[in-house]
């Protein structure tokens, strides 16, 4: 296990967003701080520091993790997608205006989070393999919309692909 | 293209779904701010021996420490409109009250490092005995939380109309029960957040935070700050990540750190952890109700007693106690009952300060009024739904004036219920559950529940608190009111600034979709700023998004200032064609006269203002700008009688549910739920769904999980997401309907009743219902968790 000094800065590489970033920093940092206050990423939201409310929710080498529940030095060289990251691909389109037409969001806080994780399980669906509306959406708090929008927009999604989401 | 009425994808959504919102946390609007962190109480109540704060300084890259004592050189207590108020601070001077109150601020160059200098602080506690009771609190006070209110008691009154003790003298049938709702909150996803800014040149505040009103607290922090109300600049970010009422109590967090600005000479923010929210931001009041109901054989619903026991937390806080008058003018819910008694306690103990949660005061009271309904149907051997039908206030009664003054504007309470019986399969579900042999663990239930819905709150209900002598000596307070401004300037772009502070409630689409009929121009033309400013934004004390206002006050204020810049921009058309502007209307943007269109448009007259003013005739000012305040009818002052409208319209709802119970494991099963809502004319039917949606999450997660818990230390005991549960997708039913009637609400422009908080309000009750039918066991308790239902079983099997 590699110890660190108290007030000790240690060298992190990070490609987020397909971009590298170097960064002496803190070894304390949580990663969603670093996202968040280093990078100035801020569609990554911060909801309860403890893994449960999803809401900061990144890819982490193609896998959705929760950045608040690690340490930015433990990613390092690590390939990291964030929200702003994800709207930059062209099929995102498609995802924003479901959960537009389908009222999928109100105050909007935990949506990034939750979008990361559609997102993630729709690439990962295929037809044989559909969308699970609720093992995706297990890991995500929302209070605003009582998830009948989410779970409408994740429907229509996959019905767009050529399936049925399992309901 | 009427817009107002349809169902409208929201033009919020691109930019917080591409994680573009602005929200406090992302905030950075003055160079140089520190971070601060909060040493908060261990102890429920302590009187404070020692704060040492030497060994913070030794900590690199603190700014400074400030403790309670220091407060007071800068800060008032904060007003609050009972007639013994208490010494209330944002922070503990000499002595705590609850676990998390604000003991010591450190300022620091991060919230890290802040952290790290909260654990050389060392306090030194003289544990005192802990009142977390409500009725021990007040009835046999082991310790009085504050000197000068002995008996812990914030608040009593006792109103009584008609002639209830006669009424319940003769009535055949009496129910009598007691009901207990429990402590809990609204838990949105973003906490509380701030940022103050001290300018000491000028001696005056800027504080950004997600706060959304009632602005009357703007009045409230600026007397607490010691200065006159200009020099309070409060301001909101474009954002704000949900609140359901939560966020109104960030206030005394505002001038905590305003104060602090000021003591310490720089810039702070305060981003609250979740912890510190689920201990110390705010919560629901519990609630203890004892209700007595009298009914004649024939099922005449006579007369109704209720004395109610509201748990308000450590300091009486301001808009306290109004949980307990929130819902005063509609008490006797949707029955024409003409004789009531009620007596009313606000009583402090060692929690957090209560305050607005969404249902603010509703399901307190819906929660005992209509189980009550179901347990006399019992007794009086009627279906549930007949026993509501028969004391239904008839169409042909409004405007109904409730006994308690309440002024309900239209409805149709008995189509609602049909339609929502019939929606649900009532009367074959019944059947149904009428043959089954009880076989196994699982036993079916059908419950429901029906609501009056007030919205656009009265101001002078919380006044309601004070006696009709106390409040002969105060000026009156009254009203419900909502600022608007509708601009357009010299090329024609349109901008609307609202006073609503929304928090997702969609309200730009829905300003875009009114001011868009009303000028005829496209949606695509129109700028709605949501941020408020005290400043700059015209606002008044009853500004903000609680009391589901926006659709009754907001967007009539909204529709008001449009119709004055269409009265403006139509006379100067009449003017430069020569004709009267009785005969001219707009139409996609163009003047229209009686021999069709004209050259004329919304953008050039707009620009005949700004470029041309020396042209303008008599009567028609330079530029346009035209700012309406709304106010909403009968919202008068408390008569001397006690009669008080305390929400300026009401919306009805009925709820059926059914589920299944597993009597070995106390698990409930939502199978169905229907909710039939009458809130008027619907201004945006997409988002008016999306609020009954999440309202209804909210009332299914306070019927089944969610309650703060603490032990009898006061030490809470559902402090992380983990223990105190809201529901997950998963626990949201699937076979899910929502229906609505469309009654207007006949006194405002736009037709539109209040929505969003109606199921809060019922889902308790229905669940509760259902659950009881079940087991044939009568629930008078929340949240129904698994264990809650096996000791119910047990408890009736020991009966058996």
């Amino acid at each position: 296990m590699t110890r660190y000094d108290k007030d000790q800065r240690v060298p992190v590489t990070l490609t987020v967003n397909g971009r590298e970033y170097r960064r002496w920093i803190e070894p304390r940092l949580l990663l969603s701080d670093f996202i968040r206050d280093e990078l100035g990423l801020t569609g990554t939201h911060v909801g309860c520091e403890h893994g449960v409310c999803g809401a900061c929710t990144i890819l982490l080498n193609g896998t959705p993790v929760r950045s608040c529940l690690k340490l930015a030095i433990d990613v390092g060289n690590g390939h990291i997608t964030t929200i702003e990251g994800l709207v930059k691909d062209d099929e995102f389109d498609a995802l924003r205006q479901a959960f537009s037409e389908n009222h999928a969001l109100q105050c909007g806080f935990c949506t990034p989070g939750i979008v990361v994780s559609v997102w993630d399980a729709l690439k990962h669906a295929s037809d044989s393999d559909l969308v699970d509306w609720e093992d995706v959406l297990s890991g995500h708090l929302c209070r605003c919309t009582g998830y009948v929008g989410i779970r409408q927009a994740i429907k229509a999604l996959q019905a767009k692909e050529g399936g049925e989401a399992k309901a | 293209m009427a817009w107002i009425g349809q169902s409208i994808p929201r033009f919020e959504d691109g930019r917080l779904i591409n994680g573009h919102g602005q929200y406090i946390a992302d905030l950075t609007p003055v160079p140089g701010i520190q971070h601060v962190a909060i040493l908060r109480s261990p102890h429920a109540h302590a009187r404070i021996r020692r704060i040492d704060t030497s060994r913070v300084g030794t900590v690199a890259g603190v700014t400074g420490v400030i403790t309670g004592r220091d407060l007071l050189a800068v800060l008032a207590p904060f007003p609050v409109g009972v007639p013994r108020p208490v010494t209330y601070y944002p922070m503990a001077i000499d002595r705590v009250r609850y676990v998390g109150e604000p003991v010591a601020v450190v300022v620091a160059n991060s919230r890290y490092v802040a952290e790290d200098a909260l654990d050389v602080i060392e306090v030194d506690y003289e544990a005192l005995p802990v009142v977390s009771d409500i009725e021990a609190a007040c009835q046999r006070p082991p310790v009085a939380l504050h000197e000068n209110v002995p008996d812990n008691v914030a608040n009593h009154r006792e109103f009584t109309y008609g002639d209830p003790k006669s009424a319940l003298h003769h009535a055949d049938v009496l129910i009598r029960e007691r009901f207990v709702y429990p402590r809990n909150t609204a838990v949105p996803i973003e906490t509380y957040g701030v940022i103050a800014h001290y300018e000491q040149s000028t001696d005056d505040y800027t504080v950004w935070a997600n706060f959304h009103g009632p602005f009357t607290l703007h009045s409230v922090m600026a007397h607490a700050l010691k200065v006159s109300t200009q020099k309070l600049r409060i301001k909101t970010p474009q954002d704000i990540g949900g609140s359901y009422g939560v966020k109104s109590a960030v206030y005394p967090y505002m001038v905590l750190l305003a104060a602090t600005s000021r003591l310490l000479g720089c810039s702070v923010k305060w981003i609250e952890d979740r912890l510190e929210h689920m201990k110390a931001s705010s919560s629901a009041s519990a609630r203890i109700s004892y209700v007595t109901a009298g009914f004649s054989r024939d099922g005449r619903f006579q007369a109704l007693d209720i004395k109610q026991y509201d748990d308000v937390g450590a300091y009486i806080r301001a808009p306290e106690p109004a949980t307990l008058y929130r819902v005063h003018g509609n008490l006797t819910g949707a029955y024409d009952v003409r004789h009531v008694h009620l007596e009313n306690y606000a009583v402090m103990t060692n929690r957090v300060p209560t305050g607005l949660v969404r249902g603010y005061g509703g399901p307190q009271l819906y929660f005992p009024l209509e189980r009550m309904m179901d347990i006399a149907a019992r007794q009086l051997n009627m279906d549930p739904a007949e026993l509501r039908r028969a004391n239904f206030i008839k169409r042909d009664q409004f405007p109904y004036r409730t006994a308690s003054g309440g002024i309900y504007d239209s409805g149709d309470y008995t189509a609602v219920l049909d339609t929502a019986l019939q929606a649900s399969g009532y009367e074959a579900f019944r059947e149904t559950t009428r043959n089954l042999q009880d076989s196994g663990p699982m036993r079916l239930g059908i419950g429901l529940a029906a609501v009056v819905e007030p919205s656009g709150s009265n101001m002078g209900y919380v006044t309601i608190a004070y006696t009709p002598e106390e409040r002969a000596r105060q000026l009156p307070k009254s009203g419900a009111v909502s600022a608007a401004t509708v601009a357009i300037d010299a090329l024609g772009g349109i901008t609307v600034q609202i006073d609503s502070a929304p928090e997702g409630q969609g309200h730009v689409t829905v300003v875009r979709q009114i001011v868009a009929d009303v000028l005829t121009v496209p949606m695509e033309s129109i700028r709605v700023i949501a941020e408020m400013d005290t400043a700059i934004t015209p606002w008044t004390i009853s500004s903000g998004s609680y009391s589901s206002r926006f659709a009754a006050a907001g967007a009539n204020a909204v529709f008001s200032a449009a119709q004055k810049v269409k009265t403006k921009l139509l006379a100067l058309a009449a003017q430069q064609l020569g004709l009267d502007n009785k005969t001219l209307r707009f139409e996609e943007g163009r003047v229209w006269g009686v021999q069709g269109a004209t050259d004329l448009t919304v953008k050039r007259l707009a620009g005949l203002t700004h470029w041309n003013p020396a042209g303008l005739p008599a009567g028609i000012s330079p530029g346009v700008y035209e700012t309406s305040y709304f106010s909403l009818p009968n919202v008068d002052p408390p008569t001397a009688e006690d009669l008080i409208n305390s929400s300026a319209t009401y919306g009805f709802l009925v709820d059926v549910a059914k589920v299944a119970v597993n009597t070995e494991t106390g698990k409930i099963t939502v199978l169905d739920y229907v909710t039939v809502h009458d809130a008027g004319r619907l201004l945006n039917p997409l988002l008016a769904d999306g609020q009954i949606y999440g309202g209804l999450a909210f009332g299914l997660g306070s019927a089944l999980y969610e309650e703060l818990r603490y032990d009898e230390e006061g030490q809470l005991l559902t402090g992380s997401l983990m223990d105190y549960l809201v529901p997950t997708a998963s626990e949201i039913p699937e076979s899910l309907t929502v229906l609505h009637h469309h009654t207007r609400a006949p006194g405002i422009p736009l037709g539109a009743k209040g929505l969003g908080e109606g199921n809060v309000m019922s889902a308790g009750a229905a669940i509760a219902n259902a659950v009881s039918d079940a087991l044939g066991v009568e629930i008078c308790s929340l949240p129904l968790s698994p264990r809650a239902v096996t000791e119910s079983v047990m408890k009736k099997g020991g009966r058996g």
